[in-house]
């Protein structure tokens, strides 16, 4: 009976989540002033941060939340403020044949994951991390993080500065 | 007695699809720079959400890892393509990608 209503508040959580996400993230790509996108991408953030919970994976929920919502979101929404977009508020939306051919083509590949999903179910080799042993995700993530993925963890740390620098230097004035 | 069946993986990766059809479509349809690239992020999410139901359902942390590498990734392309933005709009004055489209062919 427990069990019972322990999956029912995931499928609750789950279906909740999914609306909000998915809603949050049509509102989107179809509100006109930026700003109001950047607050509803913010949103969809945290809802798949609260399905990555449901998912076992908090180092990853938390991650999400800290560097997606925060620091990207703060970004995009501070050069939104830097710019003069009011010309672009006022413009109209065009109707243009290549949007509706790229997003019939896009509704065709969604059927095309559908049916990838529901033809075959996920196969592969079942590792060795239960629900149950990575109750200690963040431990078990950097155990798995500073051994078997020591190098590649490095290169993002380069990657990381060069970009940084990049920026830095893209946006100083020529003198 | 009746057992409510667990959520099947199969949900989460077609809700995964749906984010990254809709950032998709919002990329191919927004002309707003900035909105393009919040689209951009909606999929690179929508892909992450993909490596972490994977990841859960078959017992193993690569998909969690790489899900780090892919936001790591995501952090550095916003650092840059912001600046370029930025430097294209004190250049042009405008962000519009219809009018920025002197590479496209």
């Amino acid at each position: 009976m427990a069990e019972n209503v322990a999956t029912i508040f995931q499928w609750l959580i789950f279906l909740g989540m999914a609306f909000i996400s998915v809603l949050a993230s049509f509102l989107v790509i179809t509100r006109k002033n930026p700003i109001h996108s950047a607050l509803f991408l913010v949103l969809t953030f945290l809802c798949v941060a609260g399905l990555y919970i449901l998912l076992y994976s908090q180092f990853i929920a938390i991650i999400q939340v800290v560097v997606y919502a925060g620091a990207i979101v703060m970004l995009i929404v501070f050069v939104i403020m830097l710019l003069d977009l009011e010309v672009e508020l006022k413009a109209k939306l065009k109707f243009v044949y290549s949007k509706v051919i790229g997003g019939f083509l896009a509704i065709l590949f969604l059927f095309g994951i559908f049916y990838a999903v529901v033809a075959k179910s996920p196969t592969g080799k079942v590792g060795s991390y239960t629900p149950e042993k990575v109750t200690a995700n963040v431990k078990a993530v950097g155990e798995v993080l500073f051994t078997q993925y020591l190098l590649p963890f490095q290169v993002i740390g380069i990657l990381l500065s060069a970009a940084i620098i990049g920026a830095v230097i893209l946006t100083k004035k020529r003198t | 007695m009746w057992v409510v069946p667990t959520i099947p993986p199969a949900l989460y990766l077609m809700l995964s699809g749906v984010l990254f059809t809709i950032g998709v479509i919002g990329a191919l349809t927004r002309r707003n720079a900035i909105v393009v690239f919040m689209c951009i992020e909606l999929m690179l999410n929508a892909v992450n959400l993909t490596f972490v139901t994977l990841s859960h359902f078959l017992q193993s942390l690569d998909g969690v890892i790489f899900a780090f590498f892919v936001m790591a990734v995501a952090a550095a392309e916003a650092a840059v393509g912001l600046a370029i933005f930025v430097m294209i709009y004190r250049s042009r004055e405008t962000i519009n990608v219809d009018d920025i489209n002197i590479l496209k062919w």
